[in-house]
C-alpha cells in the first residue's frame, strides 16, 4: 500500500481526544471497598443463574420463582415468607445493609461452559455481588470456581454430588442442600426396617460425576448393614431407553434395584422397570424392590404412578407442618399458585442465608460473609436445626426418607415423608473418604 | 503491504481498527442507562467475540474454500482447551505454552480424524466428522473422566504441581493465568462522563491472536493452495482427472482449520480456566457452521461477523427477563403493557434460539450470502452512482 490515509490533522485530533480521555480521573468499581463488585449506596445486584433450557429447565423455573420471591421479601414486599420464622432476626425488610435489592438472571443452559459465561457476564456486565443458582452439580462446580477466581460469593442451588463440597469445594462457595452420601446415610436405615437386610442390590447408575458419587454412597451405607451388591452398570446421560439395561436384572440374582437416575434419566429407567413388572417379580423368595436415591417432585410427577411406593431421599417437600415451611408454602402458594419444589426451597433460603450474613457481618466483602456463614447455626428455614459447617462450607440437617404415595389427592401430593432423619445421622467428618481430596483455600475478596 | 493487495490492505486495517477500538464499539450506551442492557464491551463477552472468530475463520478455511462441511469441528477446540487447562495444571499459568500446546494437539487429533474422515466426502464426510466429534463428547463426558474431569469439566486445583510456577499464590488461592506477570482477568476501566470503557488484558491477548489469524487466513485465500482448495470445491473430479491428487490439499486445509480451532480453545481456556465436555457435543460444531453461513461462507470478513452476532444473541438477548420488559413498556397501560409483553418475551430471554432461528432463516431465505451480502447490498445502494465495476477483489461467496 503506498497511500496513507492518515492526514497530520487527523492524526492530531485523534491524539488531542486520545489524551484528553485518559486524563479524566479514572473509575474502577473493584477498588470502592477493597473486593469485586462493591455496591453502591442505593442498590445491590444478585444474579440468579439458573438453567432455562435443557433438561433441568423445569428445576430453574421453579428456582427463579423462589428467587423472585426472595427478593419481594428482601425488599419488604409480600408476607415476608420464612424472613419471619427464620431463627436470625437481622433481616428487616428494607433490603440488604438498606440497599435495594436488585437482581439480574442468565441461562445455564446445564452447561459448564454457557453457566460460566453467563456467571462472567453477571459479574462483569452488571456487577453481581453474588451468585447463586444452578440444577446440576457439574455447573455448580464450575461456576463455584470462577467464583472463587472473580471475589465473588457462590450459594449453590440444587446440586447433590459430593464434590460441590468434597473434592471441588471453594472457600467462597457454600452449599444449603444435601448430598449424596446423606442420602445414602439416611436412605439405608429406612430399608433395613423396610426390606431386611439380607438383600442383594444391582445398581443402574448414570455414567457422570453425580451418579459416581451417588452410587458410591448408596453402595456403601447399604453394604455397612448387610447388603450384596451384585453389579454396577453404567448407563449415558443421553439415554432415553433403558430396556436393554433392565432386562438383565431380573435374572442377575439381585432382588433390589438402586437408581442413581436424576431428572428425566430417572423417569424412563423408573418407567421401564415397572414396565419389565420387576413391582411384581420376585427374587430369592422375597419381593423385587426398587430404590430412588434422590427424589424430587418434579419427578415423581413425570414417573405418575410409577412412583408409587419407592423409596427415596428429598431434601425438602412443601408438606412439612413446621412453622418455616408452612410460611413459605403459603406465601409461594399466593403469589403462583402451586406449592414450591425442593430446588426452589433451597434457592430461597440460600438467598435469605446470605442477606442475613451481609446483614449480620455489616458487610458486602466476601470474606466477612464467608466469616458470618461459616459454623452458623440457624433454625425457621423448613429443615429444623442447621449448622452451616465452616470446614467445607455444607449444611448439616435433617433429611427427608420419602415414598411414592399410595393414594395421592392432588397433583402436588405425590410423595409422603416417610422418617425425618434427624442431622446427627447423616452427619461425617469433613475428611470422610467420600469427600475427599480438594481444599478449601482461602476466601477471595477479589481485586 | 505485508504481502497483500491493496483491497485486502484495507480490510485487515479496517479488522484491526474494529478490534482494538471495540471496548468503544461495543459499548455505546451509557453506564446505568435503560440501553446499557445492550451494552457488549465487558471483557468475557468480547473475549468471546474474537475467541469464536478465530474459530469460524478457521472453519472458514475448510468449509468457504473446499465446500467439505465438518460438523466435528468442536471436537478440536475441546481438545485444545483440554490441553491448555492440562498445562496450567502441570506447567505453569503463563498462557504462551498452553496456547501452543492447544494448538499442537487439534492440528494431530484433526490430522488423525481428517485423515480418516477425508476418505469421503459430502454428506458421508460431515456424518464421519459428526460421529468423531459425538464419540469425543461421549468419552471426555464420561469414559475419560480422570483426565477431562467428565461431566464437571477439567479444573485447576490448589495442589496442581506447576512445576514452573507456584500451586498457589501467597494468600492460598489458585494462581489465575497471565502473561509474564500480565493477569489475563486485569482490566483498566475509562470512564469518560457516564460511559464507562473496559479494557482487559485478555482481550487484547486474544484480538491480537485473532489478527494474525485473520492475516494467515487473508494469505490462504490469495495463495496458489488457496485456488487449489478452491478448485476442490468448484470441481473435484476434473481436477483429479488432470492429474491432481485432491486429498493432500483437504487433509492440509483440515488440519489448518482443526488447528485454528485448538487455538480458539488455547484461548478459551486462558481467558477462563476450565475446559468442559459441553465444546465438544455437536450442538457446539453446529454453532460454528452456523455462524460461518450467518456471517457469510467463503468470505473473509463473513464468520467473524457471524461468530460475533451469535454471541451478541446468546449473551445479551438471552438475559432480558420478563422483569426487564415490564420495566420497557411500563408507560403502557396495564392491560396493553401485559399484552405486549406476552407478546415479545417467547421471543427473547431463554428463547433468544427462536429469534436466532428467525434471523438465520431470513439470511437464509434473502442474503444467502450472509450479512457481508447484505453489507454489500446496502453499501451499493449508497454508490448506486458509480459505475458498478473496478471491484475485481470484493469479498463474495465464493460459490
Amino acid at each position: 500500500m503506498s497511500k496513507s490515509n492518515f492526514s497530520r490533522r487527523g492524526v492530531l485530533k485523534t491524539g488531542m481526544v486520545a489524551s484528553a480521555g485518559m486524563a479524566l480521573p479514572q473509575y474502577l468499581r473493584a477498588q470502592d471497598g477493597g473486593f469485586t463488585n462493591a455496591p453502591g449506596d442505593s442498590d445491590v445486584v444478585l444474579g440468579f443463574n439458573v438453567p432455562q433450557t435443557g433438561p433441568y429447565a423445569d428445576e430453574g423455573a421453579d428456582e427463579l420463582r423462589a428467587y423472585e420471591l426472595a427478593v419481594e421479601h428482601l425488599n419488604g414486599g409480600g408476607d415476608g415468607g420464612m424472613m419471619s420464622t427464620f431463627s436470625s432476626d437481622a433481616l428487616e425488610g428494607t433490603g440488604i445493609l438498606g440497599r435495594e435489592v436488585k437482581y439480574v438472571t442468565g441461562d445455564t443452559q446445564t452447561k459448564s461452559d454457557a453457566a460460566r459465561a453467563s456467571a462472567r457476564s453477571m459479574i462483569e456486565k452488571d456487577g453481581a455481588i453474588m451468585i447463586t443458582g444452578g440444577s446440576s452439580s457439574g455447573v455448580a462446580v464450575a461456576v463455584q470456581a470462577l467464583c472463587q477466581e472473580a471475589g465473588i460469593i457462590f450459594m449453590a442451588g440444587l446440586t447433590h454430588s459430593n464434590d460441590t463440597t468434597g473434592k471441588d469445594k471453594r472457600a467462597n462457595g457454600f452449599r444449603h442442600f444435601f448430598n449424596s452420601y446423606m442420602s445414602g446415610a439416611a436412605l439405608a436405615p429406612v430399608l433395613e426396617a423396610a426390606y431386611g437386610n439380607n438383600r442383594k442390590a444391582y445398581h443402574l447408575t448414570a455414567d457422570y460425576n453425580w451418579g459416581y458419587t451417588t452410587q458410591e454412597a448408596v453402595q456403601s451405607s447399604t453394604e455397612a448393614m448387610g447388603w450384596e451388591t451384585v453389579n454396577t452398570v453404567l448407563t449415558p446421560l443421553t439415554q432415553t431407553d433403558f430396556s436393554s439395561y433392565i432386562a438383565p436384572v431380573l435374572n442377575s440374582g439381585a432382588d433390589v434395584l438402586v437408581l442413581n437416575h436424576y431428572g428425566g434419566n430417572m423417569v424412563n429407567s423408573l418407567t421401564n422397570a415397572v414396565q419389565f413388572g420387576l413391582r411384581e417379580a420376585q427374587a430369592n423368595g422375597q419381593n423385587f424392590e426398587i430404590v430412588v436415591p434422590l427424589y424430587s417432585r418434579l419427578m415423581a410427577k413425570g414417573a405418575g404412578a410409577n412412583v408409587k411406593g419407592i423409596f427415596g431421599s428429598t431434601n425438602w417437600h412443601w408438606s412439612l407442618q413446621d412453622a418455616g415451611s408452612q410460611a413459605f408454602v403459603r406465601s409461594f402458594g399466593t403469589k403462583y399458585g402451586f406449592p414450591p419444589s425442593q430446588a426452589a426451597h433451597t434457592c430461597y433460603v440460600q438467598t435469605l442465608l446470605y442477606a442475613d450474613a451481609v446483614t449480620r457481618a455489616g458487610s458486602f466483602n466476601p470474606c466477612a460473609v464467608a466469616e458470618a456463614l461459616e459454623d452458623f447455626e440457624f433454625d425457621g428455614l423448613g429443615n429444623g436445626p442447621t449448622l452451616y459447617r465452616g470446614e467445607d462450607h455444607q449444611c448439616f440437617k435433617d433429611v427427608l426418607v420419602v415414598k411414592g404415595k399410595e393414594n395421592p389427592d392432588n397433583e402436588f401430593d405425590l410423595l409422603e415423608i416417610v422418617e425425618v432423619t434427624p442431622a446427627a445421622q447423616v452427619t461425617y467428618p469433613a475428611d470422610h473418604p467420600q469427600f475427599a481430596g480438594g481444599a478449601l483455600g482461602t476466601c477471595n475478596p477479589g481485586a | 503491504m505485508l504481502g497483500l493487495e491493496k483491497k485486502d490492505f484495507r480490510l485487515l486495517l479496517i479488522v484491526i481498527g474494529l478490534t482494538m477500538l471495540a471496548p468503544f464499539i461495543l459499548n455505546p450506551f451509557p453506564a446505568g442507562s435503560e440501553m446499557a442492557q445492550f451494552n457488549a464491551g465487558y471483557p468475557d463477552l468480547m473475549q468471546r467475540f474474537v475467541i469464536f472468530g478465530i474459530f469460524a475463520i478457521g472453519f472458514n478455511i475448510l468449509f468457504g474454500l473446499t465446500g467439505y462441511l465438518s460438523f466435528g469441528h468442536a471436537a478440536f477446540l475441546g481438545a485444545g482447551s483440554y490441553g491448555a487447562v492440562w498445562m496450567f495444571k502441570l506447567l505453569s499459568m503463563n498462557v504462551l505454552p498452553a496456547i501452543a500446546i492447544s494448538v499442537i494437539i487439534a492440528g494431530l487429533f484433526s490430522l488423525l480424524i481428517g485423515f480418516i474422515s477425508l476418505r469421503r466426502s459430502g454428506i458421508y464426510f460431515s456424518i464421519l466428522t459428526l460421529a468423531f466429534a459425538q464419540m469425543s463428547f461421549a468419552l471426555a463426558y464420561s469414559v475419560l473422566t480422570p483426565i477431562t474431569g467428565g461431566e464437571t469439566g477439567l479444573q485447576l486445583a490448589l495442589d496442581d504441581p506447576r512445576i514452573f510456577g507456584a500451586s498457589q499464590t501467597a494468600t492460598g488461592n489458585i494462581p489465575v493465568p497471565a502473561l509474564f506477570g500480565l493477569e489475563m482477568r486485569s482490566s483498566y476501566e475509562l470512564g469518560v462522563g457516564s460511559w464507562l470503557f473496559t479494557f482487559n488484558a485478555g482481550y487484547y491477548l486474544a484480538a491480537v491472536f485473532m489478527i494474525f489469524a485473520f492475516y494467515m487466513s487473508i494469505r490462504i485465500f490469495r495463495s496458489p493452495f488457496g485456488m487449489m482448495l478452491r478448485a476442490i470445491k468448484s470441481n473435484q473430479t476434473r481436477m483429479s482427472y488432470t492429474g491432481l491428487n485432491a486429498r493432500p490439499y483437504t487433509l492440509a486445509a483440515f488440519v489448518i482449520s482443526g488447528m485454528y480451532a485448538g487455538l480458539a480453545g488455547g484461548l478459551m481456556a486462558s481467558m477462563d480456566p476450565l475446559a468442559g465436555a459441553e465444546r465438544m457435543q455437536w450442538t457446539a460444531s453446529g454453532e460454528v457452521v452456523l455462524m460461518t453461513i450467518l456471517g457469510g461462507a467463503g468470505t473473509l470478513i463473513g464468520p467473524v461477523l457471524g461468530a460475533g452476532m451469535i454471541k451478541y444473541f446468546e449473551n445479551i438477548f438471552s438475559k432480558i427477563n420478563e422483569t426487564i420488559l415490564h420495566g420497557w413498556f411500563a408507560f403502557l397501560p396495564d392491560g396493553l403493557e401485559n399484552v405486549v409483553v406476552a407478546m415479545i418475551y417467547p421471543f427473547i430471554g431463554k428463547g433468544w434460539h427462536l429469534t436466532l432461528g428467525i434471523v438465520f432463516m431470513l439470511v437464509v431465505i434473502f442474503l444467502p450470502g450472509g450479512l457481508v451480502q447484505g453489507g454489500q447490498k446496502i453499501a451499493a445502494a449508497f454508490r448506486r452512482k458509480k459505475p458498478e465495476d473496478a471491484k475485481p477483489n470484493a469479498t463474495e461467496p465464493a460459490e
